[in-house]
């Protein structure tokens, strides 16, 4: 599915490496974790991922189910069906939150060939969906993002991943900012959406979205690069002992 | 237009929104010049036999040539306005045509055959359905097969009056909605009593030429207590070069009526700027209510700023009723320069004016747009929401005033003001003036500026939209307010028309 090769990547504002070579591969239906302490490259790799614009790839490769996403504008990403679910949402002010999803389904059928939704088709899919995640239709027709809270910014994240039915989801810390109760109704959402043909890559600092969202494998990513991948057990280790002991392994 | 058979929009930017824009995509859709229809033109200059003719033309009475007359006097002891922020070369007023009508016009044409079939090219290529084109062009029997939803029509062709769809229905209700050259012969009684009350001969250097050789425009009349049965719609199309369009709309609501009235504009690219100066004057008796709503998509100029219209434009309504009502809407995508200010007169006690306008300049357009609201009545209430969009190297200003006057008493306004930059070249002024002379009135005034958010594009990208799709959703965000309070015809078409003219103004 995802493939990352020697992956190097430089802010292009400064002189200043990122990602000093990252080698990752997620096969169809997997879901991975990385984890790490702040500063070590997480969420650069799923901005560089997604095209965001500011940094420059020096060397190594990501493709997608081969097809080369490095050379692909942000939004023939998202219609190959990469998603990245934000750390951080952004708020459009003045756009409805239901007119928002219906802009980018449509986006993205048409770029694929497809026809357009028609509007009750699409009204019914969002209901059903928004229903899941205890979105209720006030929620919908607010402009998007503006006055959410933090566990809705983030719910609305999923809604969007549910609606657009993405190959590759990564999700950048959708934990942070959530409270136990949110952080269940989001991973709810996520383990819903698993299936063989959808592979994630999960973001986070803590084991404890972990819990909810059982990864396959884990990467541990420290100064640009990956150190250390294992199975769940990895998770544990870090939340028991920190990075310490294996920032040392790895020196 | 080709809205008319459009569903309802529902918020923001649509879906359609953005079909439309991939279907116009390019540059200004309505740029074509009909050079090859036949001209009919008054020798180039302004002078009192020039104005003359025009009145001959139009079969006036003496006293609207004398009142054009004395309008023309007092014009030239008049010298042009510079107080906008606007940067315009000096224009040649004598170098001019103040009359141009395609020359199949000269007797009406009495069905579809008699008239110009580049005429009625024209009207297909603005979009003007075809039915309505038969019914413009006045073949009988017309009228009878139409979708259920009407608009009346009244299409301005330069100097003259096409046609005007409808008549009969409107008849029927008692609506008189014709070419004011008409309503001078029709129903001289009417406009000697309301031409020019609102916009004096002497209000300002481009009203008073106006009043001098306006040579069309559209008059409207509701009797008391009607509700007009179907909107009424005016669409100008300047052609001939190096013409100016003088049009001079007059719009009454009479005792308890009401009406909607939409203004369309658009003009061919050509690389000599063409001035407009329009006047439009409504008077809104007790209890009646007006919304005038324009898209206003004249030629703006090439992307070096060349050529594009100069729209000179005095709007004006008199709430002279208690509880009279009028509402502005504009959507100003076009032209490339633009002074215009339509105004509220609150002169009735309880009478409220609402003001929503969308001002949008991109590459070297320069806008120098707002309102004025008079209050004179007691407990009068206004409202201004004005949203300017800056791109390329484009200088937007909003200008406002609110005036409360010392009998105001009670009186409210509240105004919104937000500037949206794209790009760095640009400029966005907000310049209100505020004038309170009563202590029992209230003056809100909230502006904002931002610039379209690098991380908002790319949030809507990664989501699978384009560039310009992006913007476009995030620019009609912006403008919601006012896009909502265009009657539905017009909110799907202005969406279109805000993609477009911001294309190209990122990446």
């Amino acid at each position: 599915m995802l493939e990352i090769k020697g992956l190097k990547v430089d802010l292009e504002e400064e002189e200043k490496s990122i990602l000093k070579g990252v080698d990752l591969t997620v096969g169809a239906g997997e879901v991975h974790a990385i984890m790490g302490p702040n500063g070590s490259g997480k969420s650069t790799l799923s901005y560089v991922l997604s095209g965001k614009d500011g940094y420059e790839v020096t060397e190594g490769s990501a493709t997608l189910d081969g097809a080369d996403l490095l050379d692909m504008e942000p939004e023939e990403r998202a219609a190959a069906g990469l998603f990245l679910a934000f750390q951080y949402p952004v708020e459009i002010p003045g756009v409805g939150n239901m007119t928002f999803l219906r802009t980018a389904v449509n986006a993205q059928r048409k770029a694929r060939g497809q026809d357009e939704l028609s509007a009750g088709d699409f009204l019914k899919e969002v209901r059903a969906r928004a229903k899941d995640l205890k979105i209720d239709a006030e929620m919908l027709k607010r402009p998007v993002n503006v006055g959410f809270s933090g566990g809705e910014k983030k719910r609305n994240e999923i809604l969007q991943m549910a609606m657009l039915e993405p190959k590759m989801c990564i999700l950048d810390e959708t934990d942070s900012g959530l409270d136990v109760d949110a952080m269940k109704l989001v991973s709810e959402g996520v383990n819903a959406l698993r299936s063989e043909g959808r592979s994630f890559l999960v973001i986070t600092h803590y084991q404890r979205l972990l819990d909810h969202i059982k990864p396959d494998v884990v990467h541990i990513m420290s100064n640009g690069r990956i150190i250390k991948t294992g199975g769940p057990d990895l998770a544990l280790e870090v939340e028991n002992n920190g990075y310490a002991d294996l920032l040392a392994e790895a020196e | 237009m080709t809205a008319l058979d459009q569903v309802e929009v529902k918020e923001g930017v649509d879906q359609e929104t953005v079909d439309a824009v991939a279907q116009l995509s390019g540059a200004y859709k309505y740029g074509w010049n009909d050079d090859d229809i036949e001209m009919d033109y008054a020798p180039k200059g302004v002078n009192p036999d020039i104005v003359a003719l025009i009145s001959s033309k139009n079969e006036e009475p003496q006293w609207m040539l004398d009142w054009r007359q004395a309008a023309f006097t007092r014009w030239e002891g008049m010298s042009v306005p510079n107080w906008a922020m606007l940067k315009v070369a000096d224009i040649d007023f004598q170098d001019l045509y103040y009359y141009a009508r395609p020359k199949s016009m000269e007797v009406k044409p009495k069905s579809l055959d008699e008239v110009d079939p580049k005429l009625l090219e024209t009207y297909k290529k603005l979009g003007i359905p075809l039915k309505e084109q038969a019914i413009l062009a006045g073949v009988e029997g017309a009228e009878n097969d139409l979708p259920e939803r009407k608009v009346a029509v009244d299409a301005v062709f330069d100097s003259v009056s096409v046609g005007t769809t409808f008549q009969a229905e409107l008849k029927k209700a008692g609506v008189i909605f014709c070419s004011i050259s008409e309503a001078i012969r029709e129903y001289p009684e009417l406009v000697k009593k309301y031409l020019g009350t609102v916009v004096p001969p002497s209000d300002n250097f481009y009203a008073t030429l106006n009043s001098a050789v306006f040579s069309d425009g559209s008059f409207v009349y509701v009797p008391p207590g009607v509700r007009c049965p179907m909107e009424l719609s005016t669409y100008f199309r300047i052609n001939a070069e190096n013409t100016g369009q003088f049009e001079r709309t007059l719009i009454i609501a009479d005792k308890g009526s009401y009406v909607s009235y939409l203004e369309g504009c658009t003009a061919p690219k050509r690389d000599v700027a063409q001035l407009h100066a329009a006047v439009v004057e409504i008077i809104i008796e007790e209890d009646a209510e007006v919304k005038y709503s324009t898209v206003q998509n004249w030629y703006p100029g090439d992307e070096e700023g060349k050529g594009g219209i100069y729209n000179f434009v005095t709007k004006r309504a008199d709430c002279r009723g208690a509880r009279s009502k009028v509402m502005w809407t504009q959507v100003e995508t076009g032209s490339a320069v633009t002074w215009k200010y339509p105004s509220c007169i609150l002169r009735g006690d309880d009478s409220q004016g609402e003001f929503y306008s969308i001002a949008i300049a991109n590459n070297y357009q320069q806008a120098d747009t707002g309102t004025k609201m008079v209050h004179l009545g007691k407990r009068t209430k206004s409202r201004i929401v004005s949203k300017g969009i800056s791109a390329g190297h484009a200088q937007n200003t909003y200008r406002g005033l609110v005036s409360m006057h010392p009998k105001a008493k009670e009186s409210r306004n509240y105004t919104q003001c937000d500037s949206l930059l794209i790009g760095s070249q640009c400029g966005a002024h907000t310049v209100p003036y505020i004038e309170v002379k009563n202590n029992s009135s209230r003056v809100e005034h909230e502006a904002t500026t931002s610039k379209v958010d690098d991380d908002q594009l790319f949030y809507c990208r990664s989501r699978g939209m384009d560039e310009e799709e992006a913007v476009a959703l995030v620019v009609n965000g912006f403008c919601k307010e006012v896009l909502q309070a265009l009657p539905m015809e017009f909110a799907m078409e202005a969406q279109a028309l805000v993609a477009i003219s911001l294309e190209g103004s990122v990446g």
